[in-house]
């Protein structure tokens, strides 16, 4: 009874607290957050008293969890809300897409201003959907990796319920305009606060997880969720050590100002797309790709050499986004260096997935789930090659500011990170409600279809446009005047801008389909289908052939 | 410590027993998995995840 009381007392604390900052704040946009704050609270309280087993606490019968069971309620909601943030990230992607395709998208309010809903996509994608996934995933893998039940599981639902009200509090700031101005880093000081607290939470669950397992050694995946969760957390508050000019207001200035404060956005930048958008990934990768080929990984020691080597190199990587500005020459050229550097371990993974399939190709032919991991694959291998290549300051003079980076940073995204979560979710979905399979695998194939083309797209035509774009900025007149007016750029791009945002429907179309397919498998129905491949059969012919009768002459 | 020689401390530092430090670690690291008899660890920690059915039933 007494942490019945307990609970309820710090959800009603935090109640009150959120009362109390909204009541004070001193702008709008701190007002609806705290009202936010205020009404989660009230949904934990309320959850708390009526979900509580109080026959159980008045017979004091303690039931305790069957520890012989996966903890597997979090990763349902996971898989479900991964699918969700997935179509409203693509779709806010589209949006913009077509907003700078078409600028009268903008439609004339403040809050639906490109500006304002860039931030909601990115941070939709990376963190609603990928960090949904990363999540789901991590508490799927460690359990089954350390053969344990999740450890500590009020403090896991307070992370995963935690991380969601973070994603809320991010995406409607930006809305409202709230924003750091720090890209992948954009939400305030009361934001960053909030998913500090989650991340520390989260770090203890899985630590304990791993604390308490059954197996002696360490699968390599976690290794990587490890330094997933460590290394976003020192990122996550070096990066944001912001001064807010009041504590009931929305807005802080940060301590690192000038270079240096470009300097450690870009190491914070640059290593979220390290640790969050690669390794954690690849954790995925090194559990999903094994088990769905049933093979073991290639090589397991390569695995080991990979893990240090991106660790060693990643973090040094950051100052390649600085090219030709007031950083010091040398940290250019550091940064250059490491991130030619990492093309090796990123290879190491990529060839690690790749050859895992090494005598069980067919499966590519045969398996819609193992396309997806096979194409993600390739993306890795692709946009990692890609990296490093523009990361050398002769091509960054070409390639910076324009629209390469973006479809660079897309062939990672929606290749690499996109296919490998698709991948998982068609994996987890019908092991998590009990079903055989997904409702229908020629949907998963259509959805494979639908994102590799759709990707093609995207980043073909981002191509051409950032090359294009960079060339113009460029080319000098024979009198030394610059041939092009930056109005001129924009012009001439929007024929791929539109060719951009068509992979972009295509991409969205192949999430939505996914939500259906998904819905369908945890609804318990099977898409009464011809399986993908079936060696052909005749009944008719399917008989032995009598000696035919000689006519009589 | 002036601000410019707290730079030139750490610069130098970094350069030096820094580096070495981080290639020895690195290096140390790299070679673990080549230890004498880990190759039946290696294969035992790679076919671990088959070992899981769901609930371990």
């Amino acid at each position: 009874m007494e942490s019945v009381v307990a609970r309820a007392g710090v959800w009603l604390a935090a109640l009150f607290v959120a009362i109390v900052f909204f009541v004070n704040a001193v702008d709008t946009g701190f007002a609806v957050h705290m009202a936010i704050f205020a009404l989660a609270a009230l949904a934990g309280l309320v959850i708390t008293l009526t979900k509580t087993n109080y026959l159980a606490v008045a017979t004091g019968v303690k039931v305790a969890a069957d520890q012989s069971r996966y903890d597997d309620d979090l990763i349902r909601a996971g898989v479900i809300l991964t699918t969700f943030w997935g179509c409203v990230g693509f779709l806010a992607g589209l949006y913009i897409a077509l907003q700078l395709a078409f600028p009268v998208l903008n439609l004339g309010f403040e809050y639906t201003t490109f500006g304002r809903l860039r931030p909601l996509h990115t941070s939709a994608v990376i963190f609603a959907f990928g960090g949904t996934a990363l999540i789901s995933t991590s508490f799927y893998i460690v359990q089954r990796t350390c053969r344990a039940r999740l450890a500590l599981p009020a403090l896991a639902r307070f992370v995963f319920w935690g991380y969601q009200l973070f994603i809320v509090i991010a995406a409607t700031g930006y809305v409202m305009g709230i924003t750091q101005g720090k890209e992948y880093a954009e939400p305030e000081w009361y934001a960053d606060l909030w998913l500090t607290l989650v991340w520390v939470a989260y770090l203890i669950v899985f630590v304990a997880t791993i604390m308490k397992r059954s197996e002696p050694h360490i699968y390599v995946a976690n290794w990587f969720f490890l330094s997933f969760i460590l290394t976003v957390a020192m990122l996550h508050l070096v990066n944001n050590v912001n001064l807010p000019i009041s504590i009931f207001g929305s807005r802080s200035y940060p301590v690192w100002a000038g270079v240096q404060g470009a300097l450690v956005q870009w190491w914070y930048g640059h290593n979220a797309v390290g640790f969050f958008l690669t390794a954690g990934f690849l954790a995925m990768m090194y559990y999903f790709v094994p088990k769905q080929a049933e093979r073991p990984i290639y090589s397991y020691r390569l695995s080991i050499i990979h893990f240090w080597s991106l660790i060693f190199l990643y973090i040094w990587a950051g100052p390649h986004h600085l090219h030709y500005t007031a950083l010091p020459d040398w940290a250019q050229t550091l940064g250059m260096v490491f991130s030619v550097m990492l093309w090796m371990p990123s290879w190491g993974g990529m060839i690690n997935g790749l050859m895992t399939l090494n005598g069980a190709w067919d499966k590519v032919r045969t398996d819609p789930i193992i396309r997806l991991m096979v194409f993600s694959l390739a993306f890795y291998g692709m946009s990692t090659f890609e990296g490093p290549a523009m990361s050398i300051k002769w091509v960054n003079s070409l390639s910076h500011y324009t629209d390469w980076t973006i479809g660079h940073v897309h062939s990672g995204a929606l290749g690499w990170n996109g296919m490998i979560t698709f991948a998982a979710i068609y994996y987890l979905t019908p092991r998590l409600w009990g079903r055989e399979r997904m409702y229908s695998l020629r949907m998963v194939n259509w959805h494979f279809w639908l994102a590799t083309i759709g990707i093609v797209f995207y980043a073909s035509s981002m191509w051409v446009a950032g090359i294009m774009q960079g060339l113009m900025w460029r080319e000098y007149g024979a009198d030394g005047y610059l041939v092009n007016s930056f109005a001129e750029t924009v012009a001439a791009m929007h024929p791929m801008y539109i060719a951009r945002a068509f992979g972009g429907v295509l991409y969205l179309t192949g999430g939505l389909i996914m939500a259906y397919n998904v819905w369908q498998t945890v609804a318990g129905n099977l898409r009464d289908e011809l399986p993908l491949r079936q060696a052909a059969y005749d009944q008719a012919a399917d008989r032995p052939l009598p000696a035919a009768a000689v006519p009589a002459e | 410590m002036s601000p410019h020689s707290t730079y030139e401390t750490l610069r130098q530092f970094a350069d030096s027993w820094g580096l070495l430090t981080m290639v020895v670690v690195f290096a140390a690291f790299a070679a673990w998995p080549f230890r004498p008899g880990a190759r039946e660890a290696n294969e035992a920690a790679a076919n671990m995840i088959f070992k899981d059915d769901d609930h371990g039933e």
